[in-house]
């Protein structure tokens, strides 16, 4: 019966983070979208982020039932050559914004679990580095679509 | 007289000359905005297969204004946004657009089959071809154009990135390397030169 109380313990952790009011509502998402590529090939998510509270807040990540991995991903050119590379975590500063956005931050979008396809609406559950989770709606967006309204990639030193 | 090993070489010497003019026919000075590449690289010259998977060679690309582009379908983030900035180009030349063709050439042949290339490409552009081919016909391809590639290690999953050049290599209609776009470029410096290159015509 061990393993049933240890199931328990964990189930009720789960919902205490759920739970946990924190940085997430401090956290205002707007202009989230997807890039979908054909066929199974990971895709990337945008969304800009912004931070009304007055402490800084930092996005380690997102979940969703929609993809089995996603990771928070930052590309850089320099010296002519592009690179990917994983990043722990994004700050938002207090009462300021980050911004996702091709050609800097995004988020990973790997292995869909169903065809997602331009005009579909896939919820990522945003991860804060309190434990504290967001809820946004992303929406599917042609492979070919330049971004919403293509805010500046954010520069920053890593 | 003339000894028939002067006369030999006299012509050798006419034979070069004509060569080197007919070189230079396709590639008189045009007044481009972005770097210019004439006479800096060899001409486009390749053996690959096509997203339709037919073997391709960049004969079949002469006569048309070639955008040359290394990148992979993997890539989620700046690979898709070039293409999809490439595509806008496109629809800025209207019409012309007909006469240029933009060549994805995969720097990750090992996943890029031409079957994912096919749906890849055609989700930007319809005047989008994507190349792939044996690792030693990318990589011949990827040194003629002094860029480079690097497979980045793989993680626990066994999913792996590819760091790449990001620049992009435009050829006339003959194949000569004429600009080089890189992103920090304008897109209109890009939409200008290929104008110029494409008012050019079909080569005699």
């Amino acid at each position: 019966m061990k393993h049933a109380r240890l199931l328990a313990l964990l189930a009720g952790l789960a919902l205490a983070t759920g739970v946990h009011a924190g940085a997430a509502d401090q956290v205002r998402a707007t202009h989230a979208w997807i890039r979908v590529l054909p066929g199974a090939l990971p895709a990337g998510g945008y969304v800009t982020l912004e931070n009304h509270g007055d402490q800084p807040v930092a996005l380690t990540g997102a979940r969703s039932t929609a993809y089995a991995e996603v990771m928070l991903h930052h590309s850089s050119t320099e010296g002519g050559v592009s690179r990917m590379a994983m990043v722990d975590s994004l700050s938002i500063p207090a009462h300021g914004t980050a911004v996702l956005a091709p050609g800097g931050y995004h988020l990973m979008l790997m292995k869909p679990a169903a065809a997602v396809l331009p005009g579909h609406q896939v919820q990522l559950q945003l991860q804060f580095d309190d434990g504290s989770s967001l809820p946004v709606d992303f929406l599917a967006r042609p492979a070919n679509a330049l971004g919403d309204e293509a805010p500046a990639p954010a520069h920053s030193g890593h | 007289m003339k000894s028939p090993r002067t006369r030999l070489a006299a012509l050798l010497a006419l034979l070069v000359a004509g060569v080197l003019l007919a070189g230079c026919h396709g590639a008189t000075s045009l007044p481009f905005r972005l770097t210019d590449l004439t006479g800096h690289m060899p001409q486009l010259e390749f053996n690959l297969t096509s997203d339709e998977n037919k073997p391709v060679s960049a004969a079949d690309y002469r006569g048309k204004v070639v955008l040359l582009f290394f990148g992979y379908t993997h890539c989620p983030d700046v690979c898709p946004l070039t293409m999809a900035q490439l595509h806008v180009v496109m629809n800025k030349l209207g019409a012309q657009a007909d006469g240029a063709r933009i060549l994805f050439v995969s720097v990750d042949p090992t996943r890029d089959t031409p079957a994912v290339l096919h749906g890849y490409v055609n989700a930007f552009d319809k005047r989008a071809v994507g190349l792939t081919g044996t690792p030693r016909a990318v990589e011949a391809l990827v040194k003629r154009y002094r860029s480079a590639f690097t497979r980045e290690p793989s993680g626990k999953d066994g999913n792996y990135e590819v760091s790449h050049s990001s620049a992009i290599y435009v050829f006339d209609r003959d194949g000569n390397p004429r600009v080089l776009y890189t992103p920090a470029d304008k897109q209109d410096d890009l939409v200008h030169d290929l104008q110029l290159l494409l008012d050019q015509g079909e080569p005699t």
